[in-house]
């Protein structure tokens, strides 16, 4: 089995991180939001990953495995958080939460 | 001690009237009143006791304050401080007069406010540790603000806001130029020191001195205030409940004035010297400039505030003259304007209670139902026109003639003021008093009432006494220095 | 030295009482106050003029209390500024025809205005204006003279605008104030620089430095004497400040016979003829003054011609007569010059109270196309009309005639005015008989061209005034008034030789001028309605009368060239361009508040991407 070279892992983990950025950025829906983390999330964990084989240490698994919960986490709890949105502003646009800026 | 007394007492009755507020409605202005009484009998008590005439910058109260910078609680009295109080003390009995009935909401703040100012009036006219005076000076700002920010017209914060923003930043030159000072004493003597008579004795390169006299004389250009430093005044003016413009034009006015001779014009004689053909002719185009705004105002306050600059401009132009004939002039000028500016306002005020507007097009034949009202200010006009009789115009004659000596081109720019100040004057007196409304209706007005009346008798005496015997003034005449 | 002292505070007292009283006073109590202190006044001054005529007193002088104090700038003595009366023969003459001529008129005034709702403050104003009128002519010095100088000018603007609710009136009495305030700083700027040379503002003084080794360079004195001269000019509504008298008359006619004729316009003349010592040392300025009163009799009597307005006319009659006597004092015949003064107030005063006493009687119509048939109607006002006319044009035997040619005798001869200022002035002698006729014959001559009833007025106060002004025009040419102790001649070198004709010519002029008339207002005399009316008309459409009716087009220069620009300036810079300027920082602050508030705005993705571009240039720049 010949080598993946790690620029192209690295090309493939940036990739998948800017689709997941520009995801975050363009989308209003904030389960696409919660998505595109999700995208972003997997990149870093795509990296970790390239990163391990390349120095043949198991650290990099052990840190996917780690982004792998907290990104359970996360979305346990920001699917709720969308729930209670939904439930208050009837909506799932995330534009909408900005009451905090003042006037 | 008696004028910390003064100082102390007139505090304590603000705190005092304030808090009975709670118990008796009325009861804040007579404690005030009261206030100024006392205040009034200690200040001639201490002039009575001192064997001496004051000739002298006399130190009478002296103790220590901070002891870690040597700050002092040091005042002193010579004939300008005790001039200026006098007016101080007169004006406030005007102040406390005129909203006798005006004012119904907070009487209590009010009169505090009222009291708080005075008492730092007092101070600033007395301190002779700078930085107590410093203290001073701040101390009077603040309830100004507060009476123009709380018991003001229509644009009243913004009004308040700015006078203070202006007079802040301006006082922070001062500031600077008082911290300096302390440090150069340092340096030469070894201490800290921030009293005056201290920093009399040190010496200065010319290029420090002028400095230092560029920052005090920003702080009380724009307190006198001189063009392009005035714009505050007119919105301040505008704004204020008719005792506010009385104490601001009347007091606070002269407090720059009071600055520029004692700490520019005293401390540093040979900078100001070098200065003066800048600030003459800054004094000038205040004169001029201010004639010329006032004419073009509508709102007949706002007309009477820029007349106010136009005023201190004759009051700036003869300081820097450097002669007797011009520093009489500018003397006679600041009391005399004080008087006529103050009366004035008080005027402005008494109609702005009848019609509530203070608006010239709205007003109009007044003269018809309010005759007496008419007379006194046709005198408040004719004074403030220079119409010899009246005390303005031995200012005037005075500061032309101290100038006129010095720069004749200043003098006879200044003298186009005379002009410009009988045609704002006239429109005043006209477009209120006579003449019919645009919509050919004439408002019915109550007359003066007792109390009005004796507050415009007392001003009218007192200008035509300086007008006709300067001297009860000119035998104050302070020289030292000159 | 009490006469003195109190001579011009009589009316003060009434003018306190009126004002303090008002109407609790009756019309009787309140006119006896003010007209007994004004007659007190009149008879010290009476009785001071006597001794001065009698006695070998020359001067009287009583010192009141120290004004203020000079100090002086270069030798840093002080001189001393005193409330202090001086009186010699040139201020009792003006001290008497002051008082005296302010007697008749308050008279006059407290019937002619009895049924004025406002009659005590008339009354008292006019009271003022003869105290402010007294101390002008007594000051011992220039600062008291100004002193008074600006009450006259306080109380004109009072009573131009006594009838203020009429805008017009207010307009004329602003104008009026305003414009003489402008000679007035000049004036005061004369002093200034008086002082800073001589170091005294005394007239005694001042005149006695010029007599002897005159101090000053010629420069200075030309400035002195011209500023001195502009304060005059001002008063004395002369050349190029002429304008505000003729709107003057929009104030009662006791007014306009006291104040804008008698005394106060005539308190220029008296100025310069006070300082003549001074501007005697000015040959230039004399000259000047000279053109300025030829030039402006001429303007005038041109103006008067073309008038329709009875008091326009005699304001502007008012205005070439002191004309005359400019042009006297700036040949140097200041005798000649205050004889006039004296003269004019006599049957100026007679002319303008018999104009008020027919507008009174005609229902205020001022307008003279209006009237006719008044010598049938009003006999005995037509009468005293006449004698104050043929004072006017200088007829002989009237006190006119003397005045008059004693100014015109001296003019060919005079170093600093000569054969052109008396033929200008013939020719202004002209032009008054000539608009005096055409007044005479549209008002008094023909027939009534509207029906009015005549009101009769019933004063005996009137009549009494009326005929002992009569009598003063038409005899006061012989008061001998002797003014040499005062007086200093010019130094004339060569005398030119006077042509023989010259007399001659003077004194016929007048009747040349009313034959002239005689023959060209035919119509006017004969009373034919239509050319009357059309010639009325023509006052408006003709473009050279329109243009001579408005004063040589003085008012509209001065509009066009001072006021329209001054409004402007005040009307572009209502909002005070500076404060404009200081606000400008305030609205940079908070535009800066408003940049970075609009960073928090809130919006998640907006701070996502703030986010990672800060990142990537973080970055960036680490790598680089």
């Amino acid at each position: 089995m010949t080598a993946i070279p790690l620029e192209h892992i690295l090309i493939l983990a940036s990739i998948l991180f800017l689709i997941g950025f520009v995801g975050v950025i363009v989308r209003k829906n904030a389960l696409f939001i919660l998505m595109s983390l999700e995208v972003m999330l997997n990149a870093t964990g795509v990296a970790f990953i390239g990163a391990g084989s390349v120095w043949q240490q198991a650290d990099g698994q052990v840190m996917f495995m780690l982004i792998l919960t907290l990104a359970a986490a996360e979305v346990a709890v920001g699917l709720a958080l969308l729930i209670r949105m939904k439930h208050q502003y009837r909506s799932l646009d995330i534009d909408v939460l900005s009451d905090l800026k003042g006037q | 001690m008696i004028i910390l007394l003064m100082i102390a007492l007139l505090l304590v009755f603000a705190l005092l009237a304030w808090r009975v507020e709670k118990y008796f409605i009325q009861a804040p202005k007579v404690v005030a009143l009261i206030a100024v009484v006392i205040a009034s009998f200690l200040f001639c008590f201490q002039l009575f006791q001192a064997e001496h005439r004051f000739e002298v910058w006399t130190v009478i109260v002296d103790a220590t304050w901070i002891e870690a910078f040597n700050i002092k609680l040091q005042f002193s009295l010579d004939q300008l401080s005790i001039l200026l109080i006098s007016l101080t003390l007169l004006l406030a009995f005007i102040a406390i007069a005129i909203s006798w009935q005006e004012v119904s909401e907070r009487q209590g703040f009010y009169y505090f406010n009222i009291l708080c100012a005075i008492a730092g009036i007092i101070g600033v006219f007395a301190a002779s540790d700078v930085f107590l005076f410093f203290v001073f000076w701040e101390v009077m700002l603040l309830p100004i603000t507060a009476l123009i920010a709380i018991w003001g017209h229509e644009n009243r914060y913004f009004a308040a806001v700015k006078f203070f923003v202006f007079t802040q930043v301006s006082s922070l030159c001062m500031l600077v130029a008082i911290i300096m000072l302390a440090f150069m004493h340092q340096q030469q003597v070894g201490q800290f020191s921030f009293l005056y008579s201290d920093w009399q004795q040190l010496a200065f390169s010319p290029e420090t001195a002028t400095f230092l006299m560029i920052g005090f004389f920003i702080a009380f250009a724009v307190k006198l205030p001189s063009v392009p430093f005035h714009s505050w005044l007119p919105d301040a003016h505008t704004q204020a409940p008719t005792a506010g413009s009385v104490l601001l034009a009347g007091i606070l006015l002269k407090t720059g004035a009071y600055g520029l001779i004692r700490f520019v014009i005293l401390l540093f004689p040979n900078a100001s010297m070098q200065f003066a053909p800048i600030a003459m002719t800054l004094g000038v185009v205040s004169v001029l400039y201010g004639a010329k705004m006032a004419f073009a105002q509508s709102d007949c306050k706002r007309l009477i505030a820029y007349s106010s600059i136009s005023h201190m401009g004759f009051v700036m132009m003869a300081l820097f003259a450097f002669n007797y004939n011009a520093f009489n002039g500018a003397i006679v000028t600041i009391i005399a304007h004080g008087i006529s500016s103050a009366a004035l306002f008080c005027l402005a005020g008494m109609i702005y209670h009848r019609i509530h507007t203070r608006d010239l097009a709205q007003m109009g034949n007044l003269a018809l139902s309010a005759p007496w009202m008419a007379g006194v200010t046709l005198v408040f006009v004719a004074a403030a026109f220079g119409i010899p009789g009246l005390a303005n115009f031995i200012g005037e004659f005075y500061s032309l003639l101290g100038v006129f000596a010095v720069s004749p081109l200043h003098a006879l720019l200044a003298a186009l003021g005379m002009i410009g100040s009988a045609i704002y004057g006239l429109r005043l007196f006209q477009t209120a008093f006579h003449g019919v409304k645009r919509d050919n209706t004439s408002t019915k007005i109550e007359d003066l009432s007792i109390r009005e009346g004796a507050i415009c008798l007392v001003l009218a005496v007192l200008l035509f006494l300086i007008g006709i015997y300067p001297q009860v003034l000119l035998q104050f005449t302070f020289q030292g220095g000159y | 030295m009490m006469i003195l002292a109190w001579l011009p505070f009589y009316p003060l007292i009434s003018f306190a009482l009126l004002i303090a009283f008002q109407r609790q006073l009756s019309w009787k109590l309140a006119s006896v106050i003010s007209v007994t202190t004004v007659l007190l006044s009149a008879l010290s001054s009476g009785y001071l003029m006597w001794q001065l005529s009698f006695n070998d007193v020359t001067t009287l002088s009583v010192n009141l209390w120290q004004w203020f104090t000079l100090t002086s700038f270069d030798t840093g003595d002080t001189h001393q500024v005193n409330i202090a009366f001086y009186l010699d023969r040139l201020s009792a003459v003006m001290v008497c025809v002051v008082s005296g001529v302010g007697f008749l008129i308050h008279c006059f005034a407290a019937a002619y205005m009895k049924e004025d709702p406002h009659f005590h403050r008339f009354m008292a104003y006019m009271n003022l204006f003869l105290v402010a009128m007294l101390l002008l002519v007594l000051a011992d010095n220039l600062v008291l003279l100004y002193l008074g100088w600006e009450g006259v000018g306080l109380c004109s603007f009072l009573l131009i605008g006594f009838w203020y609710k009429v805008p017009e009136n207010a307009a004329a009495a602003r104008k009026a104030f305003i414009i003489t305030r402008i000679g007035d700083t000049a004036l005061v700027i004369g002093l200034l620089f008086l002082f800073t040379s001589l170091n005294s503002l005394e007239i005694n003084t001042l005149n006695t430095l010029a007599q002897g080794e005159w101090p000053l360079t010629e420069q200075r004195t030309f400035w002195i004497t011209i500023l001195l001269l502009g304060g005059a000019v001002g008063k004395s509504a002369q050349l190029p400040l002429q304008t505000w008298l003729p709107d003057a008359m929009a104030g009662p006619t006791p007014v306009s016979a006291l104040i804008h004729a008698a005394t106060m316009v005539t308190a220029g003349v008296y100025l310069i003829a006070r300082m003549h010592h001074v501007f005697i040392q000015s040959p230039e300025v004399m000259t000047l003054i000279a053109w300025i009163g030829v030039l402006t009799l001429l303007i005038a009597g041109i103006t008067a011609l073309v008038q329709s307005d009875i008091k326009r006319i005699l304001a502007y009659s008012t205005m070439s007569q002191i004309g005359y006597m400019m042009l006297a004092l700036g040949a140097g015949a200041w005798s000649a010059s205050v004889f006039h003064l004296m003269i004019h107030a006599f049957f100026k005063a007679l002319l303008f109270l018999t104009a008020g006493a027919v507008i009174y009687a005609l229902h205020h119509q001022q307008n003279i196309f209006k009237m006719g048939g008044l010598l049938k109607r009003l006999p005995v006002e037509s009468a005293f009309f006449i004698v104050g006319l043929a004072c006017l044009v200088a007829l002989p035997g009237t006190s006119g005639f003397f005045s008059k040619e004693a100014i015109i005798g001296h003019l060919w001869q005079s170093p600093t005015a000569g054969p052109i200022f008396w033929w200008l002035a013939i020719i202004g002698a002209l032009i008054t008989s000539i608009y005096s006729c055409r007044l005479f014959f549209l008002a008094f001559m023909g027939s009534a061209r509207e029906n009015i009833s005549i009101v009769k007025s019933d004063g005996v106060l009137i009549k009494a005034s009326l005929s002992l002004l009569v009598i003063l025009s038409l005899f006061g040419g012989w008061l001998n008034i002797d003014l040499t102790t005062v007086f200093q001649p010019l130094t004339t070198q060569v005398m030119k030789q006077e042509p023989s004709w010259l007399h001659s010519v003077a004194v016929a002029t007048p009747f040349i001028g009313i034959a002239f008339s005689w023959w060209i207002f035919r119509e006017y005399r004969l009373g034919n309605s239509t050319k009357i009316a059309q010639s009325y008309q023509s006052i408006q459409t003709n473009r050279v009368k329109r243009w001579c009716y408005s004063g040589l087009g003085f008012d509209s220069l001065y509009t066009h060239l001072v006021v329209t620009p001054f409004m402007f300036i005040a009307k572009v810079n209502r909002k005070d361009l500076i404060d404009q300027l200081v606000m400008l920082c305030a609205w940079y602050a908070k535009l800066l508040r408003d940049v970075a508030a609009s960073l928090q705005n809130g919006l998640l993705r907006w701070y996502a991407a703030a986010f990672a571009c800060g990142l990537m240039l973080w970055l960036g720049a680490w790598l680089v």
